[in-house]
């Protein structure tokens, strides 16, 4: 994962509520197998309608903004991480709503993009800002957003998936580093407890090769 | 670990007055860091061939193992045909990707169930058929309807790739307890109407973020007497309403379902097992963070009109109008959902013109809700200017109801009888809408170009997308 620590930017202005993942990225693309290269998909059903007015992305200058300005409820439904990736394929690290889908959320502290929820005042206030391609600072260091002529916001944190982006580490490696005795004593613990929840025992083993004359290898 | 007096640190926080949310949590506690946060132990994980890819990549590239492997069972959903499946895959994405998911799980000593096993299906379907899902366990997955296993009494949610990446090199996800909202449901259902019919409601009331930041635990009468597949459709819906989980305390009705499951426990491990899954209810004095109460004896069927599932009305009302919305950004919303779906305000949602209908999804397509279309089916033709496809959640759903002679039902009606798969839920395969195509869909979404580029989708129960097929528009149940 990238750090974080700070960046200005002039913001894409998106002011639609329940903006969902399926919207964000498109499932047909979701075939894809790797994190990179999909910018190409974001938002693309609304990036290839030939419509006029275009759509805020490729409306210059907001076709360069690193931050993004949602409405409410921004990347609810699917758990797709895709619509993260392409998100930060295309360049946008910090994204400023009244609220956010859970897992999307999640998925973008993963990735090193600041999902940023604003009270509704302070997010209109950055909408309007946003409107007026005024340039923001995201500040990490000092949870704030400045939005230009003298008027900055605060925002909240997780203090542990603040630390990781700053530092751009592996959540992954943390816990690898850092609790697995924990784990262990766990497991420890729950096999004697709970011994019915082990399926180490073979159980799993009639789930394979349950097809008759099993020689089919190109089927899967 | 489900046991309270066996677990210390049950035993400590036993002293107040616990959710079952609460209950599953504590039993599964590695350790609390000092934010406040929880290491929370993964039991359980289903894996798919669409969020995993990446994250198996991740394992290679950190040179990393799978903690567990007998935690893991892998199957393709998303990505496989719902016909022709005697064929190999053609070469092309799906084929690839699906392999890839294979290819994995043979590296990582996963079990993995081909789309010919009679296993197959949706995970969210197989999961709890096989027994993988059980009462008081944590289970994750790629996919946001995992809220689905919640109907067991467990804390399953969906995550994305990275936190699949975690679970699978960790067997834990560092976790922020949610708040708890319960919804309790009380009243007999009406005549026709179903309990997908009960959260369109609930989530048109509180809205698509209202379960944000919350677990929520459905309780009341209502709940007790509907079946596990019908408790299943309701959890599924949760994440509909912003909440990863949707759970159901587990009683008489779970044990018997979960009994004699290839995966559940036997013999004197069951015994001890239920011992424990009986204390897997909140207690009577557990407080809630917020309450919710719906009287389901006065519901219509639901329909969906817009393009998010808090975007639906009963069936007998009419298109509402965005002119008599005050808030301007929801006035705004309402109005390009009817754009969207070439709906004008005030007109009636009965009689609108359908082109296809589709009976499935993870969460509607269980034998339950395939019994309750076939009712409406039986003896009857679906319009002949529309396309219906039924597709079984699971292998085993379509053997059940082909021994049951529903298969015929739906057949001599004029419906195509499918494998098992996700299909037009998501539109991953060749099952999808047209452009400007109108759909009557038991699925769990009606986002713009969920169910194909440019198509409409209109959210309702099995028995009302059954209805509509054969009427070739939507239509009142009741009415029929």
């Amino acid at each position: 994962m990238k750090p974080f620590t700070s960046l200005t930017s002039i913001a894409a202005p998106l002011p639609e509520a329940d903006v969902d993942t399926d919207i964000i990225f498109p499932a047909r693309f979701l075939l894809l197998l790797n994190k990179d290269g999909l910018a190409e998909h974001l938002f693309h059903e609304r990036r290839r309608t030939g419509d006029e007015p275009k759509f805020v992305l490729d409306t210059p200058p907001f076709d360069q903004a690193k931050i993004l300005v949602a409405g409410k409820n921004f990347g609810c439904g699917s758990s797709r991480e895709q619509a993260v990736w392409a998100i930060a394929d295309f360049g946008i690290r910090a994204i400023l709503a009244p609220s956010f889908g859970e897992i999307f959320f999640s998925n973008c502290l993963k990735n090193g993009i600041l999902p940023i929820v604003l009270e509704s005042l302070p997010h209109e206030r950055a909408m309007k800002a946003a409107f007026a391609q005024r340039a923001l600072t995201v500040d990490l260091e000092t949870q704030t957003v400045s939005l230009g002529e003298g008027e900055a916001i605060r925002f909240e944190l997780d203090a542990f998936a603040r630390q990781m982006i700053l530092l751009g580490l592996d959540e992954i490696g943390v816990v690898l580093a850092e609790d697995q005795s924990d784990i262990a004593a766990f497991e420890a613990r729950q096999r004697s407890e709970a011994p019915w929840l082990d399926l180490s025992d073979g159980r799993l083993e009639a789930l394979r090769d349950a097809i008759p004359g099993d020689a089919r290898d190109d089927l899967f | 670990m489900s046991n309270d007096r066996s677990s210390h640190r049950a035993e400590t926080a036993s002293a107040a007055p616990r959710t079952l949310y609460d209950k599953v949590w504590d039993s599964h506690v590695v350790k609390t860091y000092d934010d406040g946060n929880c290491l929370l132990y993964i039991d359980r994980h289903l894996v798919q061939e669409v969020s995993s890819p990446q994250a198996f990549a991740g394992l290679v590239a950190a040179n990393r193992t799978l903690r567990r492997p007998s935690a893991h069972i892998a199957v393709a959903d998303h990505a496989v045909p719902t016909m022709g499946r005697e064929k190999p895959l053609p070469e092309g994405l799906a084929k690839r990707q699906v392999s890839r998911l294979a290819q994995n799980a043979e590296r990582f000593g996963v079990n993995y169930i081909r789309m010919q096993d009679h296993r197959h299906g949706i995970v969210h379907v197989i999961g709890p058929e096989l027994g993988f899902t059980l009462p008081g366990v944590t289970l994750v997955c790629g996919d946001s309807h995992t809220s689905t296993h919640g109907a067991f009494g467990a804390i399953a949610f969906g995550i994305g790739a990275s936190e699949v990446e975690c679970a699978m090199a960790t067997q834990a996800l560092r976790q922020r307890k949610q708040k708890r909202m319960r919804v309790t449901l009380g009243g007999a259902l009406p005549h026709r109407v179903a309990v997908k019919d009960v959260v369109l409601a609930l989530i048109a009331r509180i809205g698509a973020a209202g379960g944000v930041g919350y677990a929520i635990e459905y309780a009341g009468s209502t709940v007790g007497a509907l079946s596990m597949e019908a408790r299943m459709t309701l959890c599924n819906m949760t994440i509909e309403a912003g909440s990863r989980i949707g759970m159901v305390a587990p009683d008489e009705k779970t044990f018997a379902y979960v009994k004699g499951r290839l995966l559940a426990p036997t013999g004197l491990a069951w015994d001890k097992a239920l011992a424990s899954w009986r204390g897997l209810a909140s207690d009577p004095d557990a407080v809630f963070d917020k309450e919710v109460a719906l009287d389901v004896s006065v519901l219509a069927p639901h329909v969906s009109w817009g393009t998010t599932p808090e975007e639906c009305a009963p069936v007998d009302m009419p298109v509402p109008d965005p002119a008599a919305e005050r808030d301007p950004s929801r006035r705004a919303r309402m109005q390009r959902s009817l754009d969207y779906m070439g709906l004008k305000p005030g007109a009636p949602l009965a009689g609108l013109p359908i082109d296809r209908a589709f009976i499935g999804s993870c969460t509607n397509g269980r034998i339950e809700d395939l019994r309750l279309a076939a009712a409406v089916a039986r003896g009857r033709k679906v319009a002949a200017h529309v396309a219906g496809i039924v597709v079984p959640g699971s292998a085993s759903v379509r053997l059940l109801a082909e021994a049951e002679g529903l298969d015929r039902i739906f057949r001599d009606a004029g419906f195509e009888w499918r494998d098992s798969g996700c299909s037009m839920c998501v539109a991953m395969n060749d099952d999808r809408l047209n452009p400007g195509e109108r759909c009557a869909s038991t699925s769990n979404r009606n986002f713009e170009g969920r169910q194909g580029r440019g198509g409409r989708t209109h959210l309702m129960s099995p028995a009302m997308a059954a209805a509509a097929a054969i009427a070739g528009c939507i239509v009142d149940i009741r009415d029929l």
